[in-house]
């Protein structure tokens, strides 16, 4: 090897160290400033602060709780079944379940609008039929979570599902399982992490769901006013209820990911 | 310190390439109140014909937002508010001078509803019956605040009522005049200069008697450390003039009190 090849070889890996080091930097950077800033602002909080936020922080996790139980409901029957049946258009059905990862989420929640408006498709006969309006309630809010978060859980149990080996469930059906007892004793156990895991993330994309919610849900403080959306109106007149919330937001996450992160490794072991 | 390090980077980087394309042609930044979308489009349009080496680039956004992005000292040449409140916020923060602002525009208030009207509202007494569903502003966005001094001129039983048919706070007018567009709620309240003609073919207006309507007065101030004060002053007195009063009437705003009328 030549001298120049040398010094060639040096440059392109002080090249590669700073490039990655400004990356580096600019990712964490921000977080260090958002709690810093959080931190040090004057001012103390204040009991109306206190209130805003508390109804922020519930009306969050209660939304969550139900589209997560929505989606244990609807979305592992699904997983299962586009994991283990073969179907006309299953790949398109595959493509529709996971595009809410990739779409904006204020696509979503126009897309929502039309469908669940009170002029849309479904929207309108549900209103004028039974006087059930969705938009800028409860409801909306949980819809538009459960839309833009399911991918993660459904992905993470189709996943699962389809590389389970099957001698166990052939063994527990030679000993006189039937269906129900395989799914309940055989496959459920067996994917526990995994259908976790992808819990987590689908719950933590719900907990920060935004552009979706203003759109279908509004913004209501106490009805439809979640976490993300205080952040977003609050910042303009109450910088300390915007501060602490986005720091709870924060804090969350990174249970989310530590989380996430303890259960693959209690599944590698 | 961070942030400003980061800024001067990024400024540097941007300085770098816009400088290599275009010689230096000067540009100044205009933050203008999302109502006066339009108008102030129209404003820019106009003055760039009449001075062809000069740029405008408005920023459009609620007042209260582009007031906190001023205090958090966004670089800015021109301020247009939708009220005196927001503009006094700036000034609090040493970014603009009390004594430089000018008022250039004024405006009513009036009650949209879609196009069939499904509440069947016909004054501003209907938007308190059970039921209505209602969008106004975030509080602290000046539409909300004239909405709420009328409001507060009217019996207690009708607030009462009127607050509890609140489904959505929406962060800038045209945001809830979209949403009402759409048919989703029965009701809001808009400037008439929001009344644009796109949205003039989706909703019925229902005027607020001129005895309970407020007239929204709009400041105008050039930002203290301005990177273009010159053309801050000339863009301002456009504004001003003959012609920019044409533009905003055109969009249904009024002449500052005393001016016209």
């Amino acid at each position: 090897m030549g001298k120049w090849e040398r010094v060639l070889e040096r440059l392109w890996g002080v090249l590669v160290v700073s490039l990655a080091l400004l990356m580096g930097a600019f990712l964490v950077v921000p977080f260090v400033a958002l709690v810093w800033r959080a931190v040090t602002l004057e001012g103390s909080v204040g009991v109306l602060d206190v209130a805003r936020v508390w109804s922020a922080v519930w009306l969050s996790l209660l939304t969550t709780a139900v589209s997560m139980f929505l989606l244990i409901l609807f979305g592992t029957p699904l997983a299962y079944v586009l994991a283990r049946y073969n179907f006309p258009l299953k790949r398109l059905l595959t493509l529709f379940v996971e595009i809410p990862i990739v779409m904006p989420p204020v696509v979503a929640g126009l897309a929502l609008l039309s469908a669940f408006g009170r002029r849309g498709l479904l929207g309108q006969p549900l209103a004028e039929g039974f006087g059930i309006t969705i938009t800028f309630t409860f409801t909306a809010v949980v819809l538009a979570q459960l839309f833009v978060a399911s991918p993660f859980y459904i992905r993470a149990a189709q996943n699962r599902f389809a590389t389970l080996p099957p001698a166990y469930e052939d063994a527990a059906a030679v000993d006189g399982a039937n269906q129900w007892q395989i799914f309940w004793l055989v496959i459920l156990p067996q994917s526990r992490n995994a259908l976790l895991n992808g819990l987590i993330l689908s719950w933590a994309r719900a907990l920060g769901e935004f552009g979706a919610t203003i759109l279908f849900a509004g913004n209501l403080a106490g009805r439809t006013q979640t976490m993300p959306l205080l952040v977003y109106s609050a910042l303009e007149r109450d910088l300390r209820a915007t501060f602490v919330t986005a720091l709870i937001l924060l804090g969350l996450a990174v249970l989310a990911f530590g989380l996430t992160r303890w259960l693959g490794r209690e599944e590698e072991l | 310190m961070h942030r400003v390090l980061f800024l001067l980077c990024a400024l540097w980087l941007v300085g770098c390439g816009a400088g290599s394309i275009a010689n230096q042609s000067p540009e100044i930044t205009v933050f203008a109140a999302a109502s006066l979308t339009d108008a102030f489009t129209e404003m820019a349009e106009t003055y760039e014909a009449q001075n062809p080496s000069v740029t405008v680039r408005l920023n459009f956004g609620g007042s209260s937002q582009l007031a906190a992005q001023l205090r958090e000292g966004v670089p800015a040449d021109v301020f247009a508010s939708a009220n005196q409140a927001q503009m006094e916020a700036v000034i609090a923060a040493g970014r603009i001078e009390g004594g430089n602002t000018a008022v250039f525009a004024t405006n009513r208030l009036v009650i949209i509803v879609p196009a069939d009207n499904p509440a069947n509202i016909t004054s501003l007494e209907d938007l308190a019956q059970p039921g209505v569903q209602l969008i106004l502003a975030v509080p602290g966005v000046p539409i909300r605040n004239y909405t709420d001094d009328i409001v507060a001129a009217l019996p207690a039983q009708f607030q009462t009522n009127f607050y509890a048919n609140l489904v959505s706070e929406e962060e800038n007018v045209r945001q809830g005049a979209a949403k009402i567009a759409l048919g989703e709620a029965d009701a809001g309240v808009v400037y008439t200069s929001d009344v644009t003609p796109d949205l003039a073919s989706r909703v019925q207006q229902i005027p607020i008697p001129d005895e309970q309507n407020i007239v929204a007065t709009y400041p105008l101030a050039p930002l203290s450390d301005a990177p273009q004060p010159a053309l801050a002053q000339a863009f301002m007195a456009f504004v001003l003039g003959e012609q920019g009063q044409e533009i905003l009437g055109r969009w249904g705003f009024g002449a500052p009190l005393g001016l016209g009328e």
